[in-house]
């Protein structure tokens, strides 16, 4: 079959099954627009700025485990993108983004809308390619979704120029793939499973700690069983919320810098730590030398090398696809009588209950005003614990992960490495589309929401009916509290004057919006909103602007160096 | 410490950039770099000499192994190996100078290449220490330029680094 390139590229995206393109048009790609039209298998959404293409197509893939496909033109459209693609390499999301490229003739001679995107986007991609000769466009393709999903997955990009996808050449979709320079490993290594369930069965305080590797290599099953037999606390990153379940027992809540007492203490203290899927990272271990002033033993799960030992050095690395470790982990443990010592286990539970006794999330329910925590504990008893949550960053997102418990994989999806404000919005428009019946809830905060605002429209256009959650503190919340605790009340620039009215501007967009200033009528406003199951509703709640986030582990110190409360400033 | 990396990269436009552009990124030391393509058109050897805490070079070798582009990656100094650099330096060769300067270039087993009435310019391998023993050895005001090529590398014995 002989076809065009951009015909080739549309078919490419039909080879893989690609229900959704996010994108946003423009010279360079309007042969590929062109082919997008004259079919019907490949649903195109049209977003309103190329950052909420990816952010959409990034959700798309964390909510479905699906490949997330992103189309956008050369030059502005690249560069509006790139935000979206830091966000999504940061957090490790499978993604292939297709971007124009001004034709191979004019490249390098700063012709019009050029940009060097393989140059631009280098550090913040998987990989990426430049398609320098239709010939080669398919093949590339393929890579491409290849490379994204494989191994530790991320997003891939591939640069086509206009000429390329002007071209002709013989359509062939290869059936696989082979790259003599990139072969993942995905199976651990049976020596140091066994070391590792041997060391699990001798620990007296045993922590596991789960990070969102669990999430997207499809292993909390896996891993819920795993912790249940053992009967060990059980930590979730901000990344991991929902691979362990958030109403289990052994759930200790979530760890770092805005983790619960319990979590971060248990961390500290435990003898034997299971890391799994995690990487360590610095809003975890603020600082790996006061972690190291007690001792453990580490077992790290993870399925990229480099995260293991990279900020903390490790006692058993397992390099692997997580499901499968744990899988190998599991028969290990049911094979054998050994289990560990219980007394001590009964012991350290104990320990545990006493630092859960603190109620480290505990805030004033008799507040006049809006308690932002309260908002986020009646958005779980009203949408029954079974949304789908997406955030933006700061107060609200940190608030969202303490108080909405996740019992499942998949359900909270926040931009935890970038920390990207904007993502919210065009992130809950992705996973609606990804599940048109599920409930989706954007919590956000009236500066982030600001980032991808004109989603409103997009929202309109596809019928995605969304609820928003407008955590209105008047403030940028999370640059205050920093600026209160760390920099003497200084409130430099971190106060939004001039805020629009959400509401109207909800109306405006045509969606539903409303404005709620009392704790009683917070309840009944997200009831009757959630009813509303085919409107966007915009809801605007005027939270308590002096709240701030606690338990708090400031930039860099250990992780019992915790803020409980305004009793501590 | 210092180190020499060996690697094996695919001979594609920005295989480079992508590995230069990783150690800026990391932070990573670079104290040269050479590649150039193999006996086999597809592949690039490079020769990468570093230096870092054995954490470090660890890491170093992890990120490179994950560049899609890195075929292979062998840190030389797990083994036994010949470092080998190419100098060529432009000294004043004047009167007196002329004969003692050949004197030093014949010690180093370095050969002068190009000869004018005032300068001799001399090719000299081996490893950095030897060229840096060179340039110690002769006088610094004669040094008109000099160009080295970094270091490139290779296993001892019958051990190869190949696809
Ligand atoms: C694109 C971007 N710019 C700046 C920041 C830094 N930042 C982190 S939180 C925050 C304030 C967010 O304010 P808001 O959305 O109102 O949320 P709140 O903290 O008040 O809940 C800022 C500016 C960021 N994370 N992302």
């Amino acid at each position: 079959m002989r076809l065009t390139g951009a015909e080739i590229t549309i078919q490419c995206l039909q080879e893989e099954g690609v229900e959704f393109v996010f994108g946003y048009p423009g010279g360079a790609v309007l042969y590929i627009y062109d082919a997008l039209f004259n079919q019907d298998k490949v649903k195109h959404i049209l977003v309103r700025h190329e950052q909420a293409a990816l952010h959409a197509a990034d959700a798309y893939a964390r909510a479905s485990g699906r490949t997330g496909v992103a189309l956008v033109t050369s030059g502005p459209g690249v560069t509006n993108a790139v935000t979206g693609i830091a966000t999504a390499y940061m957090d490790s999301i499978p993604m292939v983004i297709i971007s124009g490229q001004v034709p191979t003739p004019a490249i390098g001679l700063d012709a019009f809308q050029e940009v060097d995107t393989v140059g631009i986007t280098r550090p913040c991609v998987k990989h990426n390619f430049l398609v320098k000769h239709v010939d080669e466009l398919a093949s590339t393709i393929k890579k491409a979704f290849y490379v994204a999903a494989s191994g530790p997955p991320g997003p891939v990009l591939v640069d086509i120029p206009k000429d390329v996808s002007q071209h002709i050449a013989e359509f062939v979709y290869p059936k696989s793939v082979s790259m003599r320079s990139y072969n993942p490993v995905t199976k651990g290594h049976s020596g140091q499973i066994k070391k590792a369930v041997q060391m699990l069965m001798e620990a007296r305080r045993p922590m596991i700690y789960v990070g969102g590797g669990v999430i997207l290599g499809n292993a909390a099953e896996q891993l819920t069983k795993l912790v249940r037999e053992l009967g060990f606390p059980c930590t979730n990153t901000l990344m991991g919320l929902g691979a362990y379940p958030g109403t289990d027992p052994q759930f200790v809540g979530m760890l770092g810098m805005h983790g619960t007492y319990e979590a971060n203490l248990a961390m500290q203290h435990c003898d034997v730590l299971l890391a799994v899927g995690a990487r360590f990272d610095d809003r975890v271990i603020g600082n790996p030398q006061h972690f190291f002033s007690e001792s453990r033993r580490i077992i790290h799960v993870d399925i990229d090398p480099s995260s293991i030992s990279k900020r903390v050095r490790v006692d058993v690395p397992i390099v692997g696809n997580v499901a499968d470790v744990l899988e190998e982990m599991q028969k290990l443990v049911n094979a054998s009588s050994a289990r560990p010592d219980a007394t001590a286990l009964k012991d350290w539970w104990k320990q545990i209950g006493e630092w859960r006794a603190r109620d480290c999330l505990r805030y004033d329910r008799n507040s006049s005003l809006i308690k932002p925590q309260y908002v986020i504990e009646k958005l779980y008893e009203v949408t029954g614990g079974d949304a789908i949550v997406t955030s933006d960053v700061g107060q609200h997102q940190m608030w969202a992960a303490q108080y909405y418990k996740f019992d499942k994989p998949r359900r909270w999806l926040n931009s935890g490495g970038l920390g990207t404000m904007g993502f919210g919005l065009p992130a809950a428009m992705g996973a609606q589309m990804a599940f048109p019946e599920a409930t989706v809830a954007c919590v956000t905060g009236e500066a982030s929401i600001q980032m991808c605002i004109q989603e409103l429209s997009t929202c309109k256009q596809y019928h995605l009916p969304v609820k928003i959650i407008n955590l209105n503190n008047r403030y940028l919340g999370m640059v205050r509290q920093w600026q209160q605790i760390l920099h003497g009340n200084r409130y430099s620039e971190s106060y939004m004057d001039a805020l629009p009215d959400f509401v109207k501007l909800a109306e405006s967009y045509g969606h539903v919006g409303v404005r709620i200033e009392n704790p009683a009528d917070v309840e009944p406003a997200l009831r009757e909103a959630f009813a509303l199951k085919d409107r966007v509703v915009f809801m605007d709640f005027m939270t308590d602007q002096t709240e701030n986030v606690f338990p708090m582990v400031k930039a860099g110190q250990g992780l019992t160096e915790m803020l409980l409360g305004a009793e501590d400033l | 410490m210092r180190h020499i990396l060996s690697l094996l990269l695919e001979n594609e436009a920005g295989a480079l950039s992508r590995v230069a552009g990783l150690f800026s990124a990391r932070g990573y030391n670079i104290e040269s770099l050479t590649v150039a393509p193999t006996e086999d058109p597809t592949l690039s050897r490079m020769t990468i000499v570093t230096s870092g805490s054995e954490e470090v070079i660890e890491q170093i070798t992890k990120q490179l192994n994950k560049l899609i582009d890195v075929v292979k990656v062998f840190d030389l100094n797990e083994g036994n190996h010949i470092e080998r650099e190419l100098m060529l330096v432009k000294v004043r060769a004047e009167g007196k100078d002329r004969e003692e300067l050949k004197r030093t270039a014949d010690i180093f087993r370095g050969r002068i290449i190009d000869v004018t009435d005032r300068t001799y310019t001399i090719e000299l391998t081996g490893p950095r220490d030897k060229l840096d023993a060179f340039l110690d050895a002769i006088d610094r005001s004669q040094i008109l330029e000099t160009v080295r090529t970094g270091a490139s590398g290779i296993g001892r014995g019958e051990w190869v680094l190949r696809v």
